[in-house]
């Protein structure tokens, strides 16, 4: 076999260097600026700066409130990926077996996939309106006394809530698609060996899905620590006061809206690094211990 | 015959160049949206109709916060706008970054405008100044908390518009009798604690408020008042004589306009925009209440909104076309138009009077509050604060004061916290200016 090259050396170089600049300029560049930032506490018109070393860091490792948000973003990690992730499943499993209008149903899954994070925000708002919000009218039938942007809690449902329904339909997506890849051979035999339904679907199609299922878990996983952002801001109408909000939201809040550049800097370096760890984790994952045909 | 066309357009062309090239250009970026922001553009328009040698453009950048931000980002690429509208929180940031700005003060000076600190109602002056009293910021929309009431409600629970804070405590509960939220506010750190100082002349942080310094700076929250007011909030939520809907100035708000709260503390620039609700009963407004307990009578409040800064960098020309817009800013007509139309308090004591002779007033009592209560006796601790990092501060403080009211938290702790981070973050500050 002739193997394809190019006649010189310097064309797949020269043919790199549009792409390469531009993660140079608009990746690597700014990333090293943040890291050196976050060394410094600086005037925010660029007039006085300090070289403080790492107590950027350390006084983000000794705030309470840092821990906080932390802590939230965990939570809220954690529980939009699960909601996401099992309503998209489980939709995607019946809407595999319909049949009749089968399309228009994936249609109508599918076309909130198009809503954008700041949209949704603004449909929480109005369902979750304090004064005339349907939702909060039907918690107020039950007793619980919705308190939107009051109450800590309630907040949180809402960004859950808003979150995991904007993000369903991309799973859907991708879990409809994969269900429709495994064989029918498979499927069929399995229908002999087993006639459980369920037990069917947790021996044959949960690990046939494994795959997808890996890829999705860490796509969630971005979606609900990264572009929850339009989400979160909306929601609590670009002032968290005593409302939730995650890392990234931090890193907008006391940068761009507190002018602290240098404590801004640290936060963003330290999320730069989970993005890191979250990346190596997949690729070993996605090495070792799922297969993927 | 096509070709003389062509000559003559472009000689029209050419012609119109030049009368453009004449006239000097200047932008102004600001954070008013809506009515308020068609109001500042027809400030801008009567600037460059008033005379032909200079001309404004005003450019909306999104909030108070958004134009800061997008201010700073401007000046390290050397885009910076000739003026730049910065709030109360922001003030120690751009003032602190001197070389950031041209004084106010010096600019018109220089430029041949009169200026006299003293033209300017007292509790407006020297909130944008150095510590020598030296004006930096131009105060533009400058407003007091006030308390406006439904007077119908009143009228219902047989009550009269309480001064004091121990007064409303007696009409609170005829107030929730009569089917009200007797009071709500709508920004706890400007209404609650910034101004509760002035109101009572208490010291808000050390160093003089601030004004001397950035260095040593220690905010002072953490007093015994302070910890009386808020547990005294708090008691009042749990009765139901306070109703609190968090941190969003229009949702607290609301509750008034629907009718829902007998009596709200808002911002002297909210007489503009209730006018045009068209609410079905009579309110009008009455001073910031205060503590009979703490002092005897109530001292002035000082103005929060924003300032308009002269951005350094700028050619002489531009500069004396700033200087000559805030000279038209700050004439009595203006100053005027912008309080009738808005709400927001004239700056000047000319502008007032102008005012009152005119009449405002007798049609509309309501938006006297502000400009009078400006005009209450001064103290020491009247003039304003000034703290860097202010804005994270204020995020603090509606942090814990919030969770207060959600029962997260005591009124002690919560006092403490804002203390603890608030001086974390004026030492960070102070760093900065090194």
């Amino acid at each position: 076999m002739k193997r394809a090259g190019f006649a010189s050396r310097w064309l797949p170089i020269l043919l790199l260097v549009p792409q390469l600049s531009i993660i140079l300029v608009f990746f690597y560049w700014p990333a090293a600026y943040a890291v050196k930032s976050s060394f410094y506490l600086q005037d925010p018109f660029g007039f006085g700066q300090t070289f403080v070393g790492l107590e950027n860091y350390s006084s983000l490792a000794d705030s309470a409130e840092y821990l906080r948000v932390t802590n939230f973003t965990v939570v809220f990690t954690v529980l939009v990926t699960f909601f996401s992730l099992a309503l998209a499943l489980l939709l995607a499993v019946k809407a595999d077996k319909v049949i009749r209008g089968a399309k228009s149903y994936r249609t109508l899954l599918m076309w909130v996939y198009a809503v954008a994070p700041p949209v949704a925000g603004y449909m929480g708002l109005i369902l979750f309106n304090q004064r005339w919000g349907p939702l909060t009218e039907l918690f107020g039938m039950f007793g619980w006394e919705f308190n939107l942007r009051a109450d800590y809690f309630d907040t949180a449902f809402a960004m859950v809530v808003v979150s995991v329904w904007k993000q369903v339909p991309v799973n859907f997506i991708f879990f409809l698609s994969g269900l429709q890849s495994i064989p029918k051979s498979v499927r069929e035999a399995a229908l002999i060996d087993n006639r459980s339904a369920s037990g069917r679907f947790w021996d044959v199609t949960f690990p046939l899905l494994a795959p997808t299922g890996f890829f999705l878990l860490i796509i969630n996983i971005t979606y609900a620590l990264f572009d929850t952002f339009g989400v979160i801001d909306t929601l609590v109408k670009g002032e968290p006061a005593n409302n939730p909000m995650t890392l990234v939201y931090k890193v907008y809040i006391d940068g761009f809206r507190g002018n602290d550049l240098g404590g801004s800097s640290a936060q963003s370096v330290v999320l730069m690094l989970l993005v890191l760890a979250l990346t190596v984790f997949q690729f070993r994952m996605v090495e070792k211990r799922i297969h993927y045909t | 015959m096509n070709t003389m066309k062509i000559t003559a357009a472009a000689a029209a062309f050419a012609l119109a160049g030049t009368a453009a090239f004449a006239e000097t250009e200047i932008t102004w970026w600001h954070a008013m949206g809506g009515n308020l922001g068609e109001t500042v553009n027809k400030i801008a328009e009567g600037f460059n109709a008033s005379q032909d040698e200079y001309k404004i453009t005003p450019v909306f950048k999104g909030s108070y916060e958004e134009t800061l931000t997008s201010g700073i980002a401007a000046f390290r690429a050397g885009e910076q706008p000739n003026i730049m509208q910065v709030f109360d929180a922001g003030s120690a940031t751009v003032i602190g970054a001197q070389g950031a700005t041209v004084p106010v003060q010096d600019l018109l000076s220089e430029n041949g405008v009169d200026f006299d600190i003293n033209d300017y109602i007292p509790g407006v002056r020297y909130f944008y100044a150095d510590n020598q009293g030296k004006m930096i910021g131009m105060p533009f929309n400058s407003s007091s908390p006030v308390m406006y009431y439904n007077a119908d409600a009143l009228a219902a629970a047989g009550v009269e518009v309480p001064t004091t804070y121990e007064e409303f405590e007696e009409i609170a509960p005829k107030l929730k009798e009569a089917g009200y939220i007797p009071l709500v506010q709508t920004h706890l750190p400007w209404e609650f604690v910034e101004n509760f100082h002035s109101r009572h002349n208490l010291p808000f942080a050390t160093n003089a408020n601030g004004y001397d310094g950035a260095e040593g700076t220690q905010i002072l929250v953490n007093s015994d008042e302070m910890k009386m007011h808020f547990t005294k909030v708090k008691e009042w939520l749990d009765e139901g004589y306070f109703g609190f809907f968090g941190t969003g100035w229009d949702d607290n708000q609301a509750q008034f306009e629907d009718g829902k709260a007998a009596m709200y503390i808002g911002s002297s620039g909210d007489f503009g925009g209730l006018t045009t609700k068209g609410m079905s009963f009579e309110w009008g407004s009455a001073y910031l209440p205060y503590w009979a307990s703490i002092t005897d009578e109530g001292y002035q409040t000082f103005i929060g909104g924003a300032a308009l800064f002269a951005m350094s960098g700028k050619s002489a020309e531009e500069n004396k076309a700033t200087a000559e817009f805030f000279r038209y800013l700050t004439s009595p007509e203006v100053q005027y138009m912008w309080h009738r139309e808005t709400g927001y308090v004239p700056v000047t004591t000319a502008a007032y009077e102008l005012a009152k002779a005119d009449g405002h007033y007798d049609r509309f009592p309501a938006a006297e509050t502000g400009p009078k209560q400006l005009m209450l006796q001064a103290g020491e601790n009247t003039r304003g604060y000034r703290m860097g990092f202010y804005v994270q501060i204020r995020d603090v403080e509606n942090r814990e004061l919030g969770r207060v009211l959600s029962g997260e938290t005591t009124v002690e702790d919560a006092l403490a916290t804002i203390e603890k981070e608030g001086n974390e973050l004026l030492a960070r500050f102070a760093k900065t200016q090194g």
